[in-house]
């Protein structure tokens, strides 16, 4: 390969020279902003992190992974797996493969930013041409997979149901620019390439196109007007770029280190946040997720919208947005890049200012000494059956115990805390705190998995062990001091939010209900349980707006043909039972009517 | 007068020339579903916290129609959402205190 451009530059370039100056200008103002708005501490603990090679190499791989490969992609959908990766993967390679001809062809050029790019625009081949044909092939094998993956991606515009995909975030007009400019990129330049495809040679997509174009149109003329609209194509999309959901690619390569070093979001606008809500490429995925956009409704309530409207600074979207959502974590869960959508409402609505100050009232509880003690919830002394439940199995079981809230009278301080007002919430914290260590008990029992995630991640209670009931009674079984036996009735399990994807604790649960019971599976369960909808971390949402969601959330449970209803949540059990045609029940109840 | 163990406490009649709506209006607006409540006490009957402080739903919202002094109940509240699952009339109350505590000043 030889230079065929003495001066090795055309004004065809500039273009896309503006457009990239442009973005990586932006992108690297951006990144300045974020690592300024960061803590001190969360600086240094990024930059030390970045000097680490463990957590190095696994930035780089994870880099790779997820956002050229798109592996989380791949596990959900195949086709969309494909779709992104062809697309990513391709032009990285294309890139890559381009620095290679440069570096092995015309080294004195490597200098030039734009060579690589347009590489066949300004090379003639010659006779030892041949060495360079696989590099050649690979170029148009890549060109053809970003193509293909185009083709999906316009296909799935017009088809989106084919996806498996009912929902996606409507796109803004900008969104539209960057989309149309990105399709145009990839056959701009395989025309460009094979214009030119006569005196820089190709391979199987650029040589018989060259060919086929050469019979009605020529070359000579659209060689160069094809080179132009390419590098335009390129100058559109990266100019836009900054203010599309395209904006995920840079945002994400920067978020993937971040959440390594272990930076955790601590403001819903600021520094990680930052990070976090330009990473969202707006796919959609938590819209079909989320509970309340049972019937089309509350679709502008999802993460999607609230990432959109954090950009955009739109305070009262923002207010409204944070304030809807159950707080389920579905989006969570099932988002790609792992935007926390619960998370960042939770900080949005510790933004308020609140005048009436708050003033602990239990502050004289006391509570007797015993080795385990069990803490109810507010929400289950709605439903006495499952304490009462828990305290017979305990009894049977010939457990030392007592309660810590039999007559009622005390919070955990959960709900305080996904209401915003954090302070208050450790206020509570601090108190409970005092009150379960002066008992004296090693074990905290706990059944209401709205307090257990509370204890578990806001709470510091040294020497004290914090259970749930459920591996609990597991344990009482597999330790002999009580039998179970099988009934014949078949539940189906419901996952309350706050216990598996809030805990983590999926299989505990089944386990324990398929000893005392039938059990079968809810069309969606475990990550992807639908929320009952009673949550308590709606604020706005009214009682009346809530009756769908259930009525939906228990249709998925009915897909079952189970006889009753199986849940390990008070607040579940509550809500279920004023709408389900079957019975609901705690394992709890359903345990202890089982005991031999 | 005979001593029977208890006394009258002072009549608290309503008084229109005295009370202050604003802030219920300011409330309604933002929570439009605090009209609906009808006094029947659920509320304050399931309150976590109304053995300590006397707090129920039912009296703020009272309180506040009558302009009295609502602000110590308020702030024993711990949102714990009892009050809303109980509610006849499906009263948002945990927004509505949350709301009531921010139109004080």
């Amino acid at each position: 390969m030889i230079d065929r451009i003495p001066s090795g530059f055309h004004p065809f370039v500039i273009p896309f020279l503006v457009g990239m100056a442009f973005v990586l200008l932006y992108c690297f103002g951006a990144m300045i902003r974020v690592l300024y708005e960061l803590s001190w501490q969360d600086r240094k603990k990024f930059f030390l992190s970045l000097l680490n090679p463990k957590i190095l190499l696994k930035d780089i791989k994870d880099i790779f992974l997820n956002c050229l490969i798109h592996v989380p992609l791949w596990k959900r959908n195949k086709l969309f797996g494909y779709m992104h990766s062809s697309i990513a993967f391709g032009w990285f390679m294309i890139i890559l493969l381009g620095h290679i001809e440069v570096l092995l062809f015309v080294p004195g050029r490597i200098n030039l930013f734009y060579y690589p790019i347009f590489f066949n625009y300004f090379v003639a081949e010659d006779d030892v041409t041949l060495r360079g044909s696989l590099l050649f092939f690979l170029m148009d094998f890549f060109l053809l997979l970003i193509m293909s993956g185009i083709a999906i991606a316009i296909f799935r515009r017009i088809k989106n149901h084919v996806f498996g995909v009912k929902r996606m975030a409507r796109p803004t007009f900008l969104n539209l620019v960057g989309l149309y400019s990105l399709w145009a990129i990839f056959p701009l330049r395989w025309l460009a390439e094979s214009f030119t495809a006569h005196i820089s040679g190709g391979s199987f997509m650029t040589i018989p196109a060259n060919w086929l174009f050469r019979q009605f149109l020529g070359n000579e003329l659209n060689m160069l007007p094809t080179w132009w609209a390419y590098s335009i194509a390129l100058c559109v999309f990266m100019c836009v770029l900054p203010f599309t959901r395209y904006m995920h690619i840079p945002a994400e390569m920067l978020l993937i280190p971040m959440r390594n070093a272990g930076l955790k979001v601590r403001s819903s606008r600021k520094g990680f946040a930052r990070v976090e809500f330009f990473s969202c490429p707006n796919c959609g995925v938590c819209i079909d997720a989320c509970p309340m956009t049972v019937d089309n409704g509350n679709v502008k309530d999802c993460t999607v919208y609230l990432t959109r409207q954090l950009r955009r600074n739109n305070e009262e979207r923002i207010q409204e947005i944070s304030d809807k959502c159950l707080l389920c974590g579905k989006c969570e869960a099932l988002c790609q890049v792992g935007v926390e959508g619960p998370g960042l409402r939770i900080l949005e609505r510790a933004r308020r200012d609140y005048t009436v100050p708050f003033l602990y009232p239990a502050g004289d509880k006391k509570v007797e000494s015993r080795k385990v003690l069990y803490f109810a919830g507010c929400m289950t002394h709605l439903t006495p059956a499952i304490g009462r439940s828990v305290e017979a199995i305990m009894k049977k079981a010939g457990i030392d115990f007592t309660w810590l809230d039999e007559q009622g009278g005390l919070c955990c301080g959960r709900p305080m805390f996904t209401a915003g007002r954090i302070a208050e919430a450790k206020a509570i914290v601090a108190n409970m705190e005092k009150l379960i260590l002066e008992s004296g008990c090693d074990t905290l029992l706990v059944s209401c998995p709205i307090c257990y995630k509370m204890f578990r991640e806001q709470y510091n209670l040294p020497g004290v062990e914090i259970v749930n009931y459920i591996p609990f009674i597991n344990n009482l079984i597999n330790t002999g001091r009580i039998k179970v036996e099988k009934s014949d009735i078949c539940y189906v399990y419901h996952d309350p939010c706050e216990l598996g994807r809030g805990c983590g604790m999926y299989e505990e649960p089944r386990k324990l209900l398929g000893r005392s019971a039938g059990i079968a599976e809810a069309g969606h369960n475990r990550e992807e349980s639908i929320c009952c909808g009673g949550s308590l971390g709606s604020l706005s949402l009214d009682f009346s707006q809530r009756e769908n969601m259930t009525k939906a959330a228990l249709n998925d449970l009915y897909t079952s043909n189970a006889d009753a209803i199986a849940t390990a949540c008070p607040l579940c059990q509550a809500t279920f039972a004023r709408y389900a045609d079957r019975p609901v029940k705690d394992i709890a109840e359903i345990v202890n009517n089982q005991i031999l | 007068m005979i001593d029977f163990g208890f006394t009258l406490s002072k009549s608290s009649t309503v008084d229109l020339n005295k009370i202050d709506h604003s802030r219920y209006d300011q409330l309604v607006k933002l929570v439009p579903t605090a009209r609906m409540c009808m006094n029947c006490g659920s509320c304050g009957a399931t309150c976590t916290v109304s053995e300590y402080k006397g707090m129920s739903v039912r009296k703020v919202l009272y309180g506040i129609q009558r302009g009295e002094d609502v602000k110590a109940m308020l702030s024993s509240c711990m949102l714990c959402g009892k009050c809303t699952m109980v509610c006849p009339r499906g009263i948002n109350t945990r927004n509505l205190i949350l709301n009531l505590c921010k139109l004080y000043d």
